[in-house]
């Protein structure tokens, strides 16, 4: 074998063959994520044809949703998601703010700091159903009692049921962004502004929360991207009725769980169709806010 | 003093002065600061733990109304008609399981693939592309990718069945399985690599003999949490694996899966149903937040240190 030219150069070729082998299965693997997103907004687009064709652009202005009249609108159903999500969004905002400067700021180590760590991945981890049927059982008794102390219709489903359940599922997402964000700022800043007298709590109003505002945003975006997608725990506790009202004690409905409700029993292709329209809406909305807050989130990484 | 320099480490800042110095009197104005100081940090403490009460109330009721629900008959046996007492969610349990089977041999091979990709070569374009489609594949709602399913698997095959929904499940265990696999595999030194085609070792033999198997640990978390993600996930499985009153073994007909079973028998407006539904939210709780443990476990164990 030894001094075989030819024997070495048949192992460099076997070697070369199964290298470029090896980086053409990894190119696989990295293109079939793209190719996997570009193959459901495809089918997404194809399947609620018949529904774009009948629909046309009425579809995100009118306010019906009839399958009997065969007329789909879908306007009713992102006014609930909308709704529910940002009230969702203001509630989580303050409490998440306060976990994240609490875990970012003032326990970033010991005990007390991984007890409330592990509680907020926890939270994260509790499966939407659990929280609705938590909130079928709780919050909308205690709802309830609260419209009847207000002499309004006791539904206890609603608008505002959903948007408490759901800030409540949100949050342990910005709030561990957040946490993070608030980590980034350098401690030297936060030094400075002690050393010349500051209370720590000036320090977190006047230089550690402005600091990581950026990144902050960045995850109340990417939160708002999980409460618009949110679906079993709204379906159990929103009411399902397709009505557009400012008054939030009454049921409403959303993208989300409109589809939940209806999707099964759909019959006819265009009351089907329009279901898919209606989740391709709810697709491009969420894939926007999502990116946007990709986007808001890296700059602040890259910046520190 | 060493003991401050020792938790300015840990903390970054310390805040109160060194033992043995006191601090000067204050006058009015900057008392009304420092009470203001603490009032924050109260404020603080009370919104968070507001924040974090639902988990202890969700705990402790699903553990008091669960437990109390579950024995031997509840694990094995199939659920009965309407009015009858008793019942079980055995092909509930079976179904979850077979479900996430299914979407786990097909996104855990795909999603390490693609976070190997990501780590390789993730500065290229085509990776930047993939980060990107990645990352908006985590954040679709988990009802749309049920109805791609739907029209993937249920519209060509004709029916229902617990493949679509492992397909279902599978798109949303892929990106998690991804993301986790790069982040672990970007830490892992260059030196490490170098020293390995240093000795002649192939590019492939580098990435799967040295490279993966230092990044064991974030591949297996990433497998963990997704399985832990799918497990709890009931909109995609609606119209996919739809639900099935008998146990079932067959992937190519409806099954059962626990957050469904929840689902039917919370909204249902007899009590015997809902305390199934107590008992299957406690499986479910117990079998996710385990997974959940496990994870935490795992990452501080097998720390990936240098």
């Amino acid at each position: 074998m030894d001094g075989d030219p030819e024997h070495g150069t048949r192992r460099m070729r076997t070697a070369q063959a199964s290298d470029s082998a090896f980086r053409i299965t990894l190119f696989f693997g990295g293109i079939v994520v793209s190719v996997l997103l570009i193959a459901i907004l495809l089918s997404l687009v194809l399947s609620s044809r018949p529904a774009l064709v009948a629909n046309g652009f009425r579809f995100l202005t009118g306010s019906e949703w009839d399958p009997v009249t065969n007329s789909f609108h879908a306007l009713p159903f992102v006014f609930g998601t909308l709704v529910t999500s940002l009230i969702a969004l203001a509630i989580a905002t303050v409490l998440s703010l306060a976990l994240a400067v609490l875990m970012g700021e003032y326990f970033r180590a010991g005990m007390f700091a991984s007890v409330m760590r592990t509680a907020v991945e926890l939270l994260a981890g509790i499966p939407s159903i659990v929280y609705g049927f938590i909130g079928l059982f709780f919050l909308v008794p205690a709802i309830r009692v609260v419209q009847i102390v207000l002499g309004v219709p006791p539904f206890g489903v609603g608008i505002l049921t959903s948007s408490i359940l759901l800030a409540f599922m949100i949050l342990p997402y910005s709030a561990s962004i957040g946490r993070e964000m608030l980590m980034l700022v350098p401690s030297d800043l936060k030094e400075a502004a002690l050393s010349l007298g500051a209370t720590r709590s000036e320090t977190v109003w006047k230089v550690s929360l402005p600091y990581a505002r950026s990144g902050i945003m960045g995850g109340v975006f990417l939160s708002l991207g999980r409460a618009l997608g949110e679906t079993m725990a709204v379906t159990m506790v929103i009411g399902n009725s397709n009505i557009i009202t400012a008054n939030l004690l009454s049921p409403g409905n959303t993208m989300a769980s409109l589809i939940a409700n209806e999707f099964s029993e759909a019959q006819g292709a265009v009351y089907l169709a329009s279901l898919i329209e209606i989740a391709l809406l709810l697709f491009i909305i969420s894939t926007v806010i999502n990116i946007l807050g990709k986007v808001v989130i890296n700059r602040m990484v890259e910046a520190v | 003093m060493a003991d401050n320099l020792a938790r300015v480490r840990e903390e970054g800042v310390v805040h109160t002065p060194p033992r043995g110095v006191k601090a000067p009197a204050a006058d009015a104005a900057v008392q009304g600061r420092l009470r203001g100081d603490k009032a924050f940090l109260g404020g603080v403490l009370a919104v968070s733990l507001l924040a974090v009460l639902p988990l202890v109330l969700i705990l402790a009721f699903i553990i008091v109304r669960g437990a109390s629900s579950i024995n031997w008959q509840f694990l094995t046996e199939l659920p009965r008609p309407m009015g009858e007492a008793g019942g079980g969610i055995s092909n509930a349990i079976v179904g979850t399981i077979i479900l996430i089977a299914v979407a786990s041999v097909i996104s855990i091979p795909l999603g390490i693939l693609a976070g190997i990709f990501l780590s390789e070569s993730g500065k290229s374009g085509l990776g930047r592309l993939t980060r990107l489609s990645v990352e908006t594949l985590m954040g679709v709602p988990s009802i749309v990718i049920g109805i791609v399913a739907y029209v993937w698997v249920v519209r060509t095959t004709g029916h229902f069945s617990a493949l679509s929904g492992g397909v279902a499940l599978s798109m949303i265990m892929l990106p998690v399985i991804t993301l986790s696999t790069e982040e672990t595999l970007l830490m892992i030194p260059e030196s490490l690599r170098e020293a390995a085609l240093a000795l002649g070792v192939s590019y492939p033999r580098t990435v799967l003999r040295v490279i993966l198997p230092a990044g064991a640990s974030g591949v297996i978390t990433g497998a963990l949490l997704g399985v832990a993600r799918a497990a709890g996930e009931t909109a995609p499985l609606l119209f996919t694996s739809f639900g099935s009153p008998y146990m079932e073994y067959n992937i190519l007909k409806p099954m059962a899966s626990l957050p469904q079973t929840i689902f039917f028998y919370a909204t249902s407006p007899y009590p015997e149903w809902q305390s199934l539904a107590w008992g299957a939210s406690f499986v479910l709780l117990v079998l996710v937040l385990a997974l959940n443990l496990v994870t935490k476990l795992v990452t501080s164990r097998w720390k990936i240190q240098f």
